[in-house]
């Protein structure tokens, strides 16, 4: 059942949706508001959800003793392990229902969240095994495209021509000279996974990807561009709006994968140049100073857009052509036998 | 009626913890330790366990797990060795400080490198300010029975912390013994089920794992980790004594060998106490007065317990099969501080021995010994046993 805006209205009013206020997370940050909008969605679902999280921004700032910003269960246990976290709570669940400690009916919701460090980098072992072994929890990673909680470093989600002080801009270098790295396509390589990609300014689209995630049988992986306004260096209200130009110049494609299935879920048909992006950010400043800073641009701009094209062109290929449907109760990790 | 069996040490373990019958079993597999996972997974696979387990990618993710279902309110399981271990060491922290009642089994291996798959105890040393509960098995029998008591200890409301079970990696894993195993009602009814504290799936009463400590707290945080540590061995008292009820073994905080009037005292972990009490045997024949004292804990390290032991002894010799480079091997640093306090002191000597596998024969046992008869121990000289030199 998909959420109406009237259900949106209800969860955004009458509840604190997981979150609540008061944590000291950045005025302007992105991230607590995907976590609202990812919540509430599985809360208007009927689900309770229980969140783990990866040392990062969002853990630090919510749950700093003796305070917590969350209002449901919660668990932190280090940087790179909030997948393998995930899957013992999750298996901790199966093994109560099937002893009958927790009632049958009862739904959870599990959700890992995690930055790009936590995700791209430390984290990438922990999250390919716990999608690879089938649980069923929802991965979000709140994409800021640097190690920001420490200040700024360079990560593999960092884009090129990013000053970070890991990779900084200087006399000789550029600034970050590789591509980010494409964490959806990885991780949409795994069986029976679904893989979305969100942004704050399509809010329907990022909820309905979180309903699809709920309802389906196995882990989802959900990508959501989350601006880092100290770091990305725009003013404290910018963060939606840099979104909404990140999906309209096709640097941040809205899609899905669902067990190989492309589909774009907003088509760009003219979309805004990259430079646009590029030059409403103070972390590209330093690059566009410099000589070669065109040349890096137009890169950028080919590289986005051989990406789209690629993506629409998968769509075309993959339509109703899944890997492998959806598995058979055999198959399944049930609650009869797990190994 | 209890059943005497010729298993392994690692099937001693897998077969506790299918008396057991854990919510949550997380592990990977890494030689000497992979034979427990695998009967254990094979127990799984034919339903004689109703357990869950989780087919890790790797150690770190299996301690990463098992934190994650323990703090669920499930009993959860993992074993190891090695660099396994090591490779979980920051959530085996972790593990301790959420206070979680988690089993681990140990199969103690060398740790890298060189890379080496056989028996010391550098992997569980290094753990040993990780805030665990450290038991040590002579043979795959305390293995068996460490194992039963585990979850009695970790789960007790006033420790509330992890507790590994420390077995020789191939002599123990791998060794065939006889051991005789409980009838499973009696394992069920001893373990009992788990008084769940603040899970995390009760969604009515919602707790926060894991948040952050400041200066403000954390100190404070770490001193409560002190204290629980403190009241292990009177709850590891009391649960061995319940246990010698069902099982007619008693165990203690340590394990004393021809030790009333013994003048030299050697002190070992682990399975060369077998061969340790086998040189006693024939020393005595020979009218020396040799005893050994064998640690089934070594964290909590209880000082008293070694104090009241070891006050008035002619020598203490201590065996250690891990080095602590560029200080004293841990055992004998250990033994040594608490002789500081004792009325009457005792000679020391520190042998190491037996580092990745080396085989330790009752000659080496001797030679140390004989050092001691002759007065030949010195207290801040390192020895070695087995070693080309």
């Amino acid at each position: 059942m998909p959420l109406s805006a009237i259900d949106l209205a209800k969860q955004f009013y009458d509840k604190n949706p997981g979150i609540t206020p008061g944590h000291r997370l950045c005025p302007g940050c992105a991230a607590p508001t995907i976590v609202k909008i990812a919540l509430m969605t599985a809360i208007a679902n009927g689900y309770e959800p229980v969140v783990a999280l990866a040392t990062g921004c969002l853990e630090v700032s919510t749950t700093i003793y003796p305070y917590s910003a969350w209002n449901v269960p919660y668990i932190h246990n280090a940087f790179e392990n909030v997948s393998a976290t995930i899957s013992g709570v999750e298996t901790a669940f199966k093994a109560a229902k099937k002893r009958g400690e927790i009632p049958a009916d009862k739904k959870l919701a599990f959700f890992a969240f995690g930055g790009d460090g936590g995700t791209y980098d430390i984290g990438l072992q922990s999250l390919s095994g716990a999608v690879e072994r089938g649980h069923k929890f929802i991965y979000i990673v709140y994409d800021n495209e640097g190690y920001m909680n420490t200040g700024n470093q360079r990560s593999g989600s960092t884009p090129t021509g990013s000053d970070t002080t890991t990779a900084p801009v200087g006399k000789k270098m550029s600034g970050k000279v590789q591509l980010k790295k494409n964490i959806v396509e990885i991780m949409a390589a795994h069986e029976n996974v679904y893989v979305a990609t969100v942004a704050l300014t399509d809010t329907f689209d990022f909820m309905k990807k979180i309903e699809k995630a709920l309802a389906f049988d196995g882990p989802s992986f959900i990508a959501a561009h989350s601006a880092c306004v100290r770091f990305w260096r725009v003013a404290d209200d910018q963060a939606v709006e840099t979104s909404k130009l990140a999906v309209e110049t096709l640097y941040w494609p809205l899609y899905e994968v669902e067990r190989g299935v492309y589909r774009v879920t907003k088509k760009i048909k003219d979309p805004k140049p990259v430079s646009e992006y590029i030059k409403s950010q103070g972390r590209f400043s330093a690059m566009l100073k410099r000589p070669d800073a065109q040349e890096i641009i137009d890169e950028l701009q080919q590289y986005v857009t051989a990406r789209y094209e690629r993506l629409l062109a998968l769509e075309e290929a993959t339509k109703d052509k899944p890997v492998r449907g959806p598995w058979s109760k055999k198959d399944v990790q049930t609650d009869e036998h797990a190994m | 009626m209890p059943l005497k069996q010729a298993i392994t040490g690692a099937e001693a373990v897998a077969y506790a913890m299918k008396q057991i019958n854990p919510d949550v079993v997380a592990a990977y597999p890494i030689t000497p330790q992979t034979p427990v996972v695998e009967y254990f997974a094979k127990y799984v696979a034919d339903g004689v366990v109703d357990t869950e387990m989780i087919p890790v990618e790797s150690e770190h993710s299996a301690m990463s797990a098992v934190v994650g279902a323990a703090a669920s309110g499930a009993r959860a399981f993992t074993a190891t060795a090695s660099v396994g271990l090591a490779l979980m060491h920051e959530v085996v922290f972790i593990a301790a400080s959420l206070r979680l009642p988690i089993v681990m089994a140990v199969a103690n291996r060398a740790l890298s490198g060189p890379i080496n798959i056989h028996c010391d105890h550098s992997d569980a040393m290094a753990e040993r300010d990780s805030g665990w509960i450290q038991l040590w098995a002579e043979n795959a029998q305390e293995a068996y029975d460490f194992t039963v008591m585990a979850y009695r200890i970790a789960e007790h409301k006033d420790v509330r912390l992890p507790v590994m079970v420390n077995f020789d990696g191939f002599i123990i894993s791998h060794g065939v013994e006889v051991v005789e195993t409980l009838d499973d009602e009696l394992i069920k009814n001893f373990v009992g089920k788990q008084e769940k504290i603040y899970p995390l799936l009760d969604t009515s009463n919602p707790v926060t794992y894991g948040s952050i400590d400041m200066y403000d707290y954390y100190f404070e945080h770490k001193r409560q980790q002190v204290e629980a540590m403190k009241h292990v061995p009177r709850v590891f008292k009391e649960i061995a004594e319940e246990f010698a009820k069902i099982s007619g073994r008693k165990y203690d905080l340590v394990d004393e060998y021809m030790l009333d009037d013994a003048e030299y005292v050697m002190i070992a972990l682990g399975s060369t106490a077998g061969t340790i009490k086998h040189t006693i045997n024939e020393l005595r024949k020979e009218g020396k007065k040799v005893g050994l004292l064998k640690p089934w804990m070594f964290r909590p390290f209880s000082k008293a317990e070694y104090q009241r032991l070891l006050t008035g002894r002619k020598a203490v010799v201590v065996l250690d099969r891990s080095a602590s480079f560029g200080a004293e091997a841990p055992l004998y640093q250990s033994v040594k501080s608490t002789i500081y306090e004792v009325a009457s002191k005792p000679q020391m000597g520190s042998y190491v021995y037996g580092l990745g596998g080396r085989d330790i024969a009752p000659h080496h046992i001797r030679q140390a010994f004989e050092d001691a008869f002759s007065g030949n121990l010195i207290v801040d000289e390192e020895r070695y046993l087995g070693l080309r030199e």
